[in-house]
């Protein structure tokens, strides 16, 4: 038998956390549903299901703070992140289907961090930090720095993710973001690319590039955000970006593309990026 | 012919349309059956091999769950449809022909105990080498049916044409088009999966389910359970949707689900998983085609060289039938006097491939089409003028000798698409994600052969009933199915005009063997216009005989108050009418020579695309598809026809495919084995043209297949006119954009 809690506070649903720490935690089920016929049935469940310590989307203290229980329906909505943080807002139309976007959590998206999840470049290239906590206490983590693997995060058995951090950009930050997947609405990405440029004068003063689907995670591609530093906008910018990306990423061949197309293809998008006056 | 009669012609509202929008249709799955149990099934791992055993683990309880193998069949081990190959279940040192082969069946209370029982039942299975290519089983690397491997063969030669006047006229030739090209398999993709549930009931099998041919599963079943007709009765339940996946594979579930229930001695229903479902069941054919065209100074087509192999799968299945329809439409509906057409479908260790919308017809095309576009970049003359000056009008000859006479709409598609084609859209632009782009225009003209092959009709002899019920109601009975394509409305409104009575009088019965007569498998493209017109026929004789019956016994007022004193004085009053062929049919199997054809449906295509330079991936911005249906019963469900197969059409030709590897399809999951959304479909631009067929109801020919054929060629040949290089295998996927760009030429 299936053991099932909601918790009533933040403070019950830590404490279940550290005391069964392989009962699932369920929120919109988009990602559990998926193959839930072939998957071990687990010793219990903790519903954070419009769970209100987690949810709501804030804006204050030059950031946005979106929940890890907001959906992706509430990101894509929200007027501040469709206007400060535009990829995330465009990542959110393009996850699943609309029904998905109402179900699926941020939390969600990161506590799996699939390498083709479709908010993760755009948390990259927007300089996420997460906020996490146990019975342990809270503690914030780099999004940079959250995957360990494929599938796997920093998360320990005994946390939760609480919510996102995003600082809002500044005026001279231009963003930019790209999904190639196998078909136009409800599809698994084969590239995908996120872009934070803080632009002075036409020249590059520095850049974070978020990719998506080229590696075992999602990644930062630091060697194109090195490459561009002190580049102009343009074809300048854009030639540097490709010839560093292309040395720094090995994508794989699988059922969805191969890795000739996904090299390629990421290059011409991150170079798409910069090639702009 | 009669002038129509309404309703016959109007877009009447889908008589299934408010179950199905509001949920209230019963599919299989929804069936009230409390006490049936949930059937799984115990398949191979390996793509050939013998099995030597099934063995239990000892560690599962076997006493809660009901098993049947090979040797709990009754009757005989096949799944009889044309020729005896396929075993429902193979038995214990039987040969396993292909991955996800059903070796054995468990049913439990649960359908979680049953996927349990069924993990439990190890197959112990001595590994043959696979064959996994058209050249493999060419070359009799394994011995998979009979000594060469060729499930059939076909030769067409027009006007008995030898070798030695082919060589000739390619020797003399001004110009030659040769071309290899390669389609790929594709899968249906239906939204309900195959279900089907049985119960025995006083020694009587009856089965329902999801089918589109009721007395296909009808004649397999008598097979296997050994029994005569009455001793089993197939009923269809509401179907989501077919396109040829349900045209042979039900009756392997069907064997299934008797097989079980026996054994589990209560009610059994099987629904296929959307993996299992992917995994195992048909796909289309994938083909290699090679195409010679010869063209004299001219520029008219003097001889035509074709050699179409398939790739049939582990069992022979359909495969005749699907090659037959792809040799006979090989040659294209073009001008041509010397013929030669070959086709070969070979056993590879795949899945069986089997029936899907087009079948066979839209593997051949792509080649023609691709033939056409090839010869009119060779000449320098515009795709469309060529394809006019070449095209077949009445009065001239197939591939198969047979001269158009009537309804040949050729001149009245190409002018459908010329009246709004419009300029071809400017060379370059940017996409809305800022890419560069190249755009390029396709067209093709294409035809497709409606009802059975040859002289299929006439043995089939397809039979409907329409009756006049004591209530003053009617009541059209056939085996065709609704599976989601309108026909029940359709027979409606033919059997309303044709009676003279509001359609609101008329229903269409489910299908089921004990209540409906055979009226042949609901495919072929065939169930509006041969099925239709036997129903038209059928009201007109019941509509005659009433008058009368009404005239001699004094009756006042209209049909239905007529039926109602039939009804009182003597009942029911049904007429049954057999299918008749129009005059002057006349085909040669031996030679492949003839009529191939009663009538075809005759379409042109125009499709616009952008090329993104960045993703390499192909948007089509625009299709216009104009057919030739002979009459819209309904004009709103034939486009849904049109649209709908269009759609498939150009999902085949860009972003569709099945992945096999070591004969497992891959992609079994509906994230990676991807179909269009409305967001890939361009606006779709279609118009109707009606060129009536003088032997279909109201001048009806088929719908149901052509939109399939033409547009994957269309879309390849617009790729081609983008980029500047050929496509010429399937899909046209951003990755093999990508590959061919050293072969760009951009103008």
């Amino acid at each position: 038998m299936t053991a099932y809690v909601r918790p009533r506070d933040l403070a019950e649903a830590l404490a279940l956390r550290a005391e069964h720490p392989d009962w699932m935690v369920l929120a919109g089920g988009t990602d559990l549903m998926v193959n839930a016929i072939h998957q071990k049935v687990p010793a219990g469940i903790v519903d954070l299901w419009r769970f209100a310590p987690i949810g709501g989307i804030t804006v204050g203290d030059g950031r946005i703070t979106i929940g890890a229980g907001a959906t992706w329906t509430e990101v894509e909505r929200h007027p501040a992140i469709r206007e400060k943080l535009a990829p995330l807002a465009l990542a959110a139309r393009e996850i699943g289907a609309l029904q998905i976007q109402a179900r699926g959590t941020v939390g969600g998206n990161v506590g799996t961090s699939s390498p083709v999840g479709d908010s993760l470049p755009a948390l990259l290239a927007l300089d996420c930090e997460l906020e996490v906590a146990s019975v342990r206490g809270h503690r914030r983590a780099p999004y940079s720095a959250w995957c360990t693997g494929y599938r796997t995060t920093q998360l320990a058995p005994d946390e939760l993710v609480i919510a996102a951090h995003l600082p809002l950009p500044g005026a001279n930050v231009r963003t930019a973001w790209r999904k190639v997947g196998t078909r136009r609405a409800q599809s698994i990405s084969k590239v995908m690319g996120a872009a934070a440029i803080e632009v002075d004068a036409g020249v590059v003063v520095s850049a974070r590039i978020g990719l998506g689907a080229v590696a075992n995670r999602p990644i930062r591609a630091t060697a194109v955000e090195e490459a561009v530093r002190g580049q102009r906008l343009g074809a300048q910018a854009a030639e540097a970006a490709r010839a560093a990306l292309r040395a720094s990423i090995a994508p794989i061949d699988d059922v969805r593309s191969t890795a000739a197309y996904r090299l390629e293809v990421a290059e011409n998008v991150v170079a798409r990026f910069f090639h702009v006056s | 012919m009669h002038r129509a009669n309404p309703p016959v012609g109007a877009s009447l509202p889908r008589v299934d349309g408010i179950a199905k929008v509001t949920g209230r249709a019963r599919y299989l799955d929804d069936l009230d059956a409390p006490q049936a149990w949930f059937g799984a099934t115990v398949r191979s791992r390996v793509p050939h091999g013998v099995l030597e055993a099934l063995d239990r683990d000892p560690a599962f309880d076997w006493s809660q769950v009901a098993v049947a193998t090979a040797a709990d069949i009754p009757g005989r081990n096949v799944i009889a449809l044309i020729e005896d190959d396929q075993p429902a279940l193979v038995p214990i040192g039987g040969r396993v022909m292909h991955v996800d082969e059903p070796l054995a069946l468990v049913a439990a209370p649960t359908k979680a105990l049953a996927f349990a029982a069924a993990k439990a039942l190890h197959p112990r299975i001595r590994p043959l080498p696979p064959v996994f290519t058209i050249d493999d089983a060419l070359a009799g690397a394994q011995q998979l049916y009979k000594d060469d491997n060729v499930f059939k063969q076909f030769l067409i030669r027009k006007g008995h044409t030898t070798d030695a006047e082919l060589d000739a006229a390619f020797a003399s030739a001004a110009q030659v088009i040769e071309g290899t090209y390669w389609t790929s398999p594709q899968e249906q993709m239906y939204i309900e999966p195959q279900a089907m549930m049985a119960e025995w009931v006083d020694g009587r099998c009856h089965i329902v389910g999801s089918m589109q041919c009721p007395y296909y599963v009808h004649k397999a079943m008598k097979a296997l359970l050994g029994c005569d007709a009455d001793g089993v009765v197939i009923a269809q339940s509401v179907t989501g949707g077919g396109f040829g996946g349900k045209e042979e594979y039900p009756s392997m579930l069907a064997a299934h689900v008797a097989l079980l229930a026996a054994a589990a001695k209560r009610p059994v229903k099987i629904v296929y998983e959307r993996d299992e479902d992917i995994a195992a069941t048909t796909k289309r054919h994938p083909a290699r085609t090679h195409h010679r065209i010869a063209v004299d100074a001219r520029g008219e087509i003097c001889a035509m060289d074709i050699d179409c192999v398939m790739d049939g799968g582990a069992y022979l299945t359909l495969s005749p039938v699907v090659l037959s329809r792809g040799v006979l439409h090989a040659a294209g509906p073009y001008r041509c006097p010397i013929t030669r057409v070959r086709g070969r479908v070979v056993a590879t260790n795949y899945p069986p491939h089997g029936a899907f919308r087009g079948f066979g017809a839209p593997q051949t095309t792509f080649a023609y089409e691709r033939q056409m576009q090839k010869l009119a970049r060779a000449r320098g003359e515009d795709a469309i003028a060529l394809r006019k000056r070449l095209a077949l009008r009445s009065g001239d000859a197939t591939s198969t000798g047979q001269v158009l006479g009537f309804s040949v709409g050729t001149d009245e598609v190409f002018a459908a698409v010329e009246g709004i084609a419009g300029p071809a859209p400017a060379r370059s632009g940017t996409s809305a994600a800022g890419s560069p782009v190249r755009r390029g225009r396709g067209f093709v003209f294409y035809f497709h052969g409606a009802g059975f092959t040859g002289s299929g009709e006439q043995r089939l002899a397809g039979r409907a009933t329409v009756a006049a019920l004591p209530d003053g109601r009617f009541e059209v009975r056939s085996s065709s199915t609704d599976i989601g394509q309108g026909s029940i409305t359709m027979f409606v409104q033919i059997a309303a005009a044709a009676l003279g009575v509001d359609p609101g009088r008329v229903a269409v019965i489910d299908p089921s063997t004990s209540r409906v007569p055979d009226s042949g498998p609901t495919v072929a493209s065939r169930t509006c216009m041969v099925v239709g017109g036997v129903v038209d026929r059928a009201a007109r004789v019941l509509r005659a005989r009433l008058e009368s019956w009404g005239a001699e016994h004094g009756v006042a007022g209209d049909l239905a108050a007529i039926a109602r004193a039939h009804g009182e004085v003597v009942g029911e009053l049904a007429e049954t009418v057999t299918y008749e062929p129009p005059p002057g049919i006349q085909w040669d199997d031996a030679t492949y020579t003839g009529s191939a054809y009663p009538v075809y449906g005759w379409g042109a295509c125009l499709v616009d695309v952008a090329v993104d330079l960045d993703t390499y991936e192909v948007a089509i911005e625009r299709c216009i598809q104009a057919i030739d249906v002979g009459k819209a019963i309904n004009p709103t469900i034939v486009k849904g026809q049109i649209e709908g197969g269009t759609l498939q059409a150009l999902g085949w030709a860009v972003l569709e495919n099945v992945v096999y590897k070591d004969g497992r399809v891959a992609n079994a999951n509906m994230t990676n084995c991807i179909v269009p959304t409305f967001a890939d479909a361009p606006e779709l631009e279609t118009v109707l043209v009606e060129v009536p067929y003088p032997f279909g109801p109201s001048g009806a020919k088929g719908v149901g297949e052509i939109p399939m054929d033409g547009p994957a060629a269309a879309v390849a040949n617009a790729v081609e006119d983008a980029l500047g290089c050929a496509f010429d295998a399937l899909p046209i996927s951003p990755e093999a954009v990508a590959q061919s760009r050293a072969a760009w030429r951009l103008s």
